[in-house]
């Protein structure tokens, strides 16, 4: 492997997303909070969730980890914000395939989540670009 | 001796990983085998696999003089009385909690104290940890300096008449420091407590010596030591063993059965229920004579000249911190490191990418990266294999690495 096919690991809207992270803080008030880590490497996030009316009316997260990890909870904010629960439920799901190199569906823009695909050829780091959808599904099922 | 002509004899190691020959600096999680070990459990189920202690038949001969020169080798190895004190476990975790399941249980009681250290492996924490829930005693934790060493004044501070159990590491998985463990012994039995030693990074690495430490337990693992997984070793002092309950009950430990009362074998059988770990067993023997034909010596020698190495080329990589003592005194073949705003887990990515094996994570220590104020760390662990070339390329891996994330970001 040569630092060609890194780059479709560290692709540059990745470490955008890790540099700049997008809706990175806590929700306050009666907000859904989700603590959740990954014990073999010590990533971990915090994910709070405003479900309102069957929709994800905000999302934020704080938390420790690395590009892959933190890039991908940025992107998860992004993406299920406005959404309905069911919609970011099946984004999990879409997700969940693409991490594992499955054919998946496309009827949802997954907008900069696409740049991840790459992770599913580094079985190494699948948990944590996974971490914080986990934890979006943990929200939303139990919430 | 020669790296070199070592690193022939571990055919694992002549390959290539993703394009690269593999540099493998992870021999901290497990080591690899060399040859002769491989040989020796392939010779065992090709020639003499049977049970234990049971069959007349000849192959049941072959199979319990196998296992039980084995054990005979440990006994050596550590420099035990008997081969009453040596019993097998499944490695350094269990060896840990039957401690603390058997003698913990019984002779622990409210108000009584178990002193750790804030550089334990998870397994030499969590036993313990448990154990004081049960008993309703006190964990107490040894403080750490500055560069991540520990102070006898501490240990004096901390052991108290109210303390039953010692518990500290021989080395840092993590910081590579060498604990003194003969002098915290000492202050463990001035004080009337008993001494354990979690030996999971030592006995690879160097001579260990039950007597001359004087500890009263220790545990170890085959598998850092050349050995293949799934075998460890439970050293305890005879009289300390006699009056120990089994923690494991069924075929293998027991003496007298009857229908409501049953009897223990001699030791070290008694702690030893179930078929054994047969296989893993002869291979820790062969791994023991192994090392020995080296020379444990020589072997420390070799490791402490490479983390030397290692510290001096690392800090010429910019944006390099070097955790635990600043020299190389005092420490195993263990550099934990982090650089920069990269993230441990992309460094160990980007090495990967050049053949290059190292751990990145927490390593089993939390406690200690809350104290170093990490969430988590990379570490390159280096063996008898390793050579001052596979430092050089880890240097350059890393300086690589540097580039490439000043490169995407």
């Amino acid at each position: 492997m040569s630092f060609n096919n890194l780059d479709t690991l560290y692709r540059q809207v990745i470490m955008d997303h890790y540099k700049n992270p997008r809706n990175k803080g806590v929700l306050e008030d009666d907000s859904l909070t989700i603590n959740m880590n990954n014990p073999t490497c010590g990533d971990r996030i915090q994910l709070t969730l405003q479900l309102e009316d069957g929709k994800v009316a905000d999302a934020k997260f704080e938390g420790e980890g690395c590009s892959i990890s933190m890039s991908s909870a940025s992107m998860m904010t992004q993406a299920i914000k406005g959404k309905s629960t069911e919609d970011a439920l099946k984004m999990g799901h879409i997700f969940s395939d693409m991490m594992q190199g499955k054919e998946y569906e496309d009827d949802i823009d997954l907008g900069d989540i696409e740049a991840l695909q790459g992770v599913s050829q580094f079985p190494a780091r699948i948990k944590c670009a996974t971490l914080a959808w986990k934890a979006m599904e943990k929200g939303i099922n139990e919430g | 001796m020669n790296a070199r002509e070592i690193r022939q004899l571990f055919p694992i190691l002549d390959q290539e990983v993703n394009g690269h020959p593999l540099v493998y600096l992870d021999s901290g999680a497990t080591s690899q085998k060399p040859r002769q070990v491989i040989e020796a459990i392939e010779k065992y189920y090709r020639e003499d696999n049977s049970n234990v202690h049971r069959g007349v038949h000849t192959l049941g001969t072959r199979a319990t003089d196998g296992y039980e020169g084995a054990r005979e080798k440990v006994r050596k190895f550590i420099n035990a009385k008997s081969t009453e004190e040596i019993i097998f476990t499944r490695g350094t975790t269990t060896s840990l909690n039957t401690v603390a399941a058997s003698y913990g249980k019984a002779n622990l009681h409210e108000g009584d104290e178990i002193v750790i250290s804030y550089m334990e492996h998870h397994s030499n924490i969590i036993p313990w940890q448990q154990l004081a829930k049960q008993t309703g005693a006190t964990l107490k934790y040894l403080p750490l300096q500055e560069d991540g060493t520990i102070s006898l004044e501490d240990v004096k501070a901390t052991v108290t008449g109210q303390t039953k159990i010692v518990s500290v590491t021989l080395v840092s998985n993590v910081l590579g420091v060498i604990n003194p463990i003969k002098d915290i012994a000492a202050i463990a039995h001035q004080n009337g407590a008993i001494m354990v030693v979690d030996g999971a990074q030592g006995t690879p690495h160097m001579k260990v010596d039950v007597q001359d430490l004087d500890c009263d337990f220790l545990g170890f693992s085959g598998h850092k030591m050349c050995g293949p997984t799934g075998i460890g070793v439970l050293y305890g002092k005879k009289q300390l063993l006699e009056n120990m309950e089994p923690i494991e009950f069924g075929g293998e430990m027991i003496d007298f059965v009857g229908l409501y009362e049953s009897t223990w074998k001699e030791l070290p059988w008694k702690f030893e229920g179930g078929t054994p770990i047969i296989a893993s067993a002869i291979g820790l023997g062969a791994a023991i004579d192994f090392l020995e034909e080296i020379g444990l010596n020589e072997i420390e020698a070799h490791e402490h000249k490479l983390a030397a190495y290692a510290m001096e080329r690392l800090s010429e990589v910019e944006g390099m911190t070097i955790f635990g003592p600043k020299t190389a005194n005092n420490r195993a073949g263990i550099v934990t490191f982090n650089l920069d705003d990269v993230h441990p887990h992309d460094v160990a990515t980007v090495l990967d990418a050049e053949g290059i094996a190292v751990r990145a994570g927490h390593h089993c220590a939390q406690p200690l990266m809350k104290w170093l104020k990490q969430s988590a760390t990379a570490r390159a662990s280096f063996y008898l294999y390793n050579t001052e070339e596979d430092i050089d390329k880890l240097t350059q891996g890393l300086i690589k690495t540097k580039e490439y994330f000043s490169d995407v970001f």
